[in-house]
């Protein structure tokens, strides 16, 4: 037994699911991680994952957008090469708000899903990190690392309990790597 | 939580006995994972002579330039623009889909924004190849982009709607292509954890390392949710801009300040009735019919006739401002449009965009199958007149009675429009067969909710009131992929 790294529970039900977690915390047993195949409502509380600060870097590249549009057409049409187009402003800013309208959410798009793809570290080509490869499709897997002095039957039978239809005791952390 | 109860009274997002989440990923997957059926074939040949017609056609144009167009010194800008104003339209539904109704937690758009933001990002690449082969000179595209060039420091002019187009265009085909890869990622890991060999290698690559795990959905969630807010502006403002390369100038017929919301109402119209277009077939060939459901259908009608009637209602306020202008030009542009040699036109598309629509009032049409396939051609046809006439009856007829002319498109014109279809299908098959056409991720969501055998499980279990039951029974009766039969011992 001593050669166990992980116990996953397998879940049919997400619902069952959740009460599993809600009964390995009873037990103070910590859970590595979750795996499902579509996003869980309300797991995150459950299990104290911090809120995501995304949207902070999305503000913050979309505001970088509209500075660099707009200084970018003002150093173009105010200072670099001034012209005389009816004798209107050269810095006509009414014309200038849809490409700055642009730019923002162009530079929030792309900072924000660069910021998404860099935190996760996904890139094309990662080797995918997966420890059950039913999660992707019908399964929703409880992951429980096996530390020093942990009980196993405890888990297992916890798992059962709480709905379980399989439970499988992995000696190696991924199993995506063959 | 996955479970919440919905109301009885909603319709099911979601038809079908024993709809489980593997059943899900097989009946998603069955296209992708195995060899195309016969239906398949034949669409994709058809499709791709269109796209090599289209090959030829352009190349052609390059070759001999745009003088093999039916262009004329009067008519500079015909067949190519439509076409653009055309596609960059349709485009819009896509994005309205997977943006608008995201934030309006319509949750009916799970099982159809795959396919539509994939026919979003189709649609604007027949788009963009107009832009480029109409400038005559590809090679020299780079032009509109604000690089300091070789004849002095001298920049593009940002007072220009055709260089905000540039910037709305390309801005709006990128950040869409994000979205729509960012949500397909989950869906790509859970074909990359069936397959073997191969295959397994590429949508490997494709996945991104995706593992499903509670902070990757976490943030998955909140870039949909960011994404969405910031795409919705932006398809509003991307129509806009299109309207404004017309409305800023100072052509009879063009410079009118309803264009930008006549222009947007015009493209979410279009681009529903290419949704329907391409999903009605869709559910049929690739056995669809729980996903997509009678609902779906219905809702989408629905939206056809509400955008299709503030269009019309644009129309008549168009030719209402040009007869009280008391603008003489203006309303010569507006009485040549309705009864001058381009009166067909005209009203084709009266008849197309205002008329036929209205038929979705009743209840019988938008619940019909083949009438309401039938109706979207006939939209799309209509939408193209409306561009068509916008633009060529405003150029051919000038100030100038000298230089009046009509236009008559060439073989070359009519071959590029035809061929860019064929190109926008041969994307759109080769997809479906490379990529789930559904979410799968965000349909598994309505499984304990929304979907019919939930519903149905709370009324055996008589957890509902039996008069909400009866509505419900009552409203079920549109669904094609229901058997009443059942609800009747309940």
């Amino acid at each position: 037994m001593s050669n166990i790294k992980y116990i996953l529970g397998l879940f049919e039900d997400p619902d069952d699911m959740m009460h599993g977690i809600d009964q390995l915390q009873k037990n103070n047993i910590s859970i590595y991680d979750v795996f499902t195949p579509m996003p869980i409502h309300g797991i995150e509380d459950k299990l104290g994952v911090k809120r995501s600060r995304l949207p902070i870097v999305a503000f913050c590249c979309g505001i970088t957008g509209t500075i660099t549009a707009l200084s970018l057409m003002y150093f173009t049409m105010a200072v670099d090469w001034p012209m005389n187009i009816g004798g209107k402003p050269n810095f006509a800013l009414p014309d200038f708000i849809p490409i700055t309208f642009e730019l923002t959410v162009l530079f929030c798009a792309f900072g924000m899903v660069g910021a998404f793809f860099f935190k996760n570290h996904f890139f094309p080509g990662r080797a995918p990190r997966v420890m059950e490869l039913r999660a992707s499709a019908d399964r929703f897997v409880i992951a429980i690392e096996a530390n020093k002095g942990f009980d196993a039957d405890k888990i297992d039978s916890l798992l059962k309990e709480a709905g379980a239809i399989e439970i499988k005791h992995n000696d190696r952390k991924y199993v995506s790597y063959e | 939580m996955a479970s919440h109860h919905e109301s009885i009274l909603r319709e099911p997002l979601i038809t079908g006995k024993n709809i489980t989440y593997s059943r899900i990923t097989e009946e998603v997957l069955m296209p992708v994972e195995n060899k195309p059926n016969r239906a398949w074939w034949i669409g994709f040949i058809v499709a791709a002579a269109g796209a090599g017609l289209w090959l030829f056609a352009v190349s052609y144009t390059f070759w001999y330039g745009i003088g093999s167009w039916g262009l004329n010194k009067t008519v500079g800008w015909a067949w190519d623009i439509t076409g653009f104003v055309w596609w960059v339209g349709i485009g819009h539904a896509g994005t309205l889909i997977s943006a608008v109704l995201l934030l309006f937690r319509q949750n009916w758009r799970n099982s159809i924004n795959r396919s539509a933001e994939a026919m979003t990002i189709f649609a604007v690449i027949c788009a963009a190849t107009y832009v480029v082969s109409h400038m005559g000179r590809p090679w020299l595209a780079y032009w509109p982009l604000p690089l300091p060039n070789q004849f002095g420091s001298l920049w593009v002019n940002f007072n220009s709607p055709l260089v905000w187009d540039v910037f709305a265009i390309s801005t709006y085909f990128s950040v869409s292509l994000v979205f729509w890869y960012v949500g397909l990622l989950p869906d790509i890991a859970t074909i990359r954890d069936r397959a073997t060999g191969l295959r397994r290698k590429i949508y490997s690559i494709m996945s991104f390392g995706w593992n499903g795990s509670v902070k990757t959905w976490q943030r998955f969630e909140i870039v949909s949710l960011v994404l969405a807010g910031v795409s919705t502006p932006l398809v509003l403002s991307v129509h806009t801009i299109v309207s404004m390369d017309f409305a800023t100038s100072v052509i009879p017929g063009w410079h009118t300040t309803i264009f930008p919301p006549y222009f947007v109402a015009g493209a979410i119209f279009s681009g529903f009735a290419m949704v329907q277009t391409l999903l009605l077939v869709t559910r049929k060939v690739l056995g669809l019919e729980n996903y997509i459901t009678m609902f779906h259908i219905e809702s989408m009608n629905k939206i056809i006739v509400l955008t299709g009637s503030i269009v019309g209602v644009a129309y008549l306020t168009e030719l209402f401002i040009a007869w009280y202008s008391g603008a003489e030009y203006e309303q010569y542009a507006f009485l040549n449009r309705v009864s001058g040699p381009y009166a067909w036109a005209y009203w084709i598309m009266m008849t197309c965009n205002v008329i036929t629509p209205q038929l979705f009032w009743f209840k019988k049409v938008r619940t019909n199958i083949p009438l309401s396939w039938i109706l979207s051609i006939v939209v799309n046809i209509g939408m193209w007149f409306e561009r068509f006439v916008i633009i060529v009856t405003s150029l051919h007829r000038d100030y100038l009675p000298s230089s009046w002319a009509m236009f008559y498109p060439t073989w070359v014109d009519i071959s590029i429009f035809i061929g860019s279809i064929g190109v926008f299908f041969t994307l759109f098959l080769l997809f479906i067969r490379v990529l789930p056409s559904v979410a799968m991720a965000e349909v598994r969501l309505l499984v304990k909710s929304s979907s019919e055998q939930a519903k149905k499980k709370l009324m055996a279990e008589g957890k509902v009131k039996a008069h909400e039951a009866e509505y419900y029974v009552e409203s079920l009766e549109k669904y094609d992929s229901v058997e009443q039969a059942e609800y009747e011992k309940i």
